[in-house]
């Protein structure tokens, strides 16, 4: 994108029918550390990429428990990310006071997705530069939504935003259909190879990623760096320099079974097969 | 000329007596389960204690609407404060918020009365008395309700609590044990239900120590 004379206000329209502030806050969120989401048809797992300054300073925390049946993985301006999950916190708590009943998921992206809207339309605004991926679980089942600067939401059976992201997605493009019907420990573990792939060669270790979950009775949650360490030597997801690693047994057997992913393997060498029985 | 009265009131007293315990390393809160309106009773089976935090709980008679309410309020800001904290509130925090809240009202207060019980910050156990409008105090053993001015006394009579004047300060709680402090609560609550007639039906006993919370129930007159 380049600098043109229609992108200062996010109130001025573009010959071609941009509004390019918005564009531009979508930027932002591609700039962004990675944040992916997974869904199954009972658990949701969110994962993201820690970005620290310097190696002196704590990461930022990309992840927020909103209620104990929603959370949400940020990428783009965390600050932002931070005040709208403290609205998202405030109208589960004043819904649940209201009804005595956990908020829809499909509400809350509504509201959240008018509160973006709104700053689209207003010349003393400017769009939220935050990306959200807003996983939970309702009455109607297990979501998992985007939400977007411009005001859109969209649900996915899994999603991947903020930089090198693409990689996440064509690792969860590969693989999705599986998904609904994974166990909870699969899911977690898929998440963590997508969380791998935007990482491009670097080493996956638990101090630098989150991963939370939310499922049937299990209420949203960060997993321990142990709890998540574990899982990355347990199913040895390390860097792709790393051949085809030591298989476990099970994975062997599954892996035969494996359709959609089937005419990948044969190709892949770099993760070697991965990993996952379904 | 006479002055205009009301013709209904927004409040009524569901009856009922709660008491409150601190031990050494454990809080023992208890309050019977009958619920009334005049001379009715509505129900035999209500439970008028509330689990505020991990360590924290409160008894309240009074008009149960309000008391409903007044507990909703309480779990939302502890919802707020754990965001924000990322832990869960102290028993000493909650009292605090607690007094703040009924004063919030104190032109239309919550016709609640209040005894909130748990374990302070140093795992010992900890009492807070508080009137309608959010006077409050800490203490070694507390009663309110319907039934508190039969209980009281004899709480006195046994638990000998020290003046909060004496110089040197001196622990407030109980040297009793658990066990006895349960018997305790079981007497006189059976003796409240003779003579009260709000008082009956079923105690509910929580106990609050550091292995958590738990709770226990006697069977009282049904009269």
């Amino acid at each position: 994108m380049f600098r043109n004379q229609y992108d200062t206000d996010v109130t001025t329209w573009s010959p071609a029918g941009r509004l390019f502030q918005v564009e531009y806050a979508m930027e932002a969120v591609k700039q962004g550390s990675a944040a992916i989401g997974l869904r199954s048809k009972t658990h949701i797992v969110l994962g993201c990429v820690n970005k620290a300054n310097s190696e002196l300073s704590s990461h930022q925390k990309k992840i927020f428990k909103v209620d104990d049946h929603i959370g949400v993985a940020i990428a783009g301006l965390t600050a932002d990310g931070r005040v709208l999950s403290r609205y998202m916190r405030n109208e589960c708590i004043n819904y649940s006071f209201t009804y005595e009943s956990p908020l829809p998921v499909g509400r809350l992206v509504v509201q959240l997705a008018d509160k973006a809207q709104v700053c689209t339309q207003r010349s003393w605004k400017r769009p939220y530069g935050v990306g959200l991926l807003v996983a939970g679980l309702d009455e109607s089942g297990a979501h998992l939504y985007y939400n977007c600067p411009s005001g859109n939401y969209f649900e996915y059976q899994a999603f991947a935003i903020g930089s090198r992201s693409q990689a996440a997605k064509t690792y969860l493009e590969r693989r999705f259909k599986n998904f609904s019907d994974s166990s909870r420990d699969n899911l977690v573990k898929d998440a963590l190879m997508a969380i791998r792939e935007t990482l491009q060669g670097e080493t996956l270790k638990s101090s630098i990623c989150t991963v939370a979950v939310v499922g049937v009775g299990e209420p949203f949650h960060i997993l321990d760096q142990e709890t998540v360490q574990q899982m990355i030597d347990a199913f040895e997801i390390v860097g792709e320099q790393e051949g085809p690693a030591a298989e476990p047994d099970a994975a062997a057997a599954a892996a035969a079974g494996q359709e959609a992913a089937a005419a990948d393997q044969g190709g892949s060498t770099e993760e070697g097969v991965a990993p996952m029985d379904i | 000329m006479t002055k205009q009265q009301a013709n209904w009131s927004p409040y009524d007293n569901n009856g009922g007596s709660c008491v409150a315990i601190a031990g050494a390393d454990y809080c023992v809160i208890a309050a019977d389960t009958r619920m009334s309106t005049g001379y009715n009773i509505l129900t035999r089976e209500y439970s008028k204690i509330c689990k505020l935090a991990d360590k924290c709980v409160m008894a309240s008679s009074g008009f149960q609407a309000d008391v409903k309410a007044l507990q909703k309020q309480l779990a939302a800001r502890h919802l707020i404060y754990q965001h924000q904290h990322n832990k869960q509130m102290s028993c000493p925090a909650m009292a605090q918020l607690l007094s703040n809240t009924l004063y919030y009202k104190r032109f239309f207060p919550y016709y609640s009365f209040n005894v909130l019980g748990g374990l302070d910050n140093e795992g010992k156990g900890c009492v807070f008395t508080y009137d309608a409008v959010g006077s409050y105090e800490k203490v070694g053993y507390s009663s309110q309700g319907s039934g508190s001015t039969l209980i009281t006394p004899f709480l006195d009579n046994q638990l000998k609590s020290p003046s909060p004047l004496l110089l040197p300060a001196q622990d407030a709680v109980t040297p009793l044990g658990e066990a006895e402090a349960i018997d305790l609560i079981k007497t006189v609550f059976a003796s409240a239900s003779e003579r009260d007639i709000y008082t009956g039906d079923k105690i509910e006993i929580v106990v609050v120590n550091a292995d958590g919370i738990r709770r226990e129930y006697m069977e009282l007159r049904k009269d």
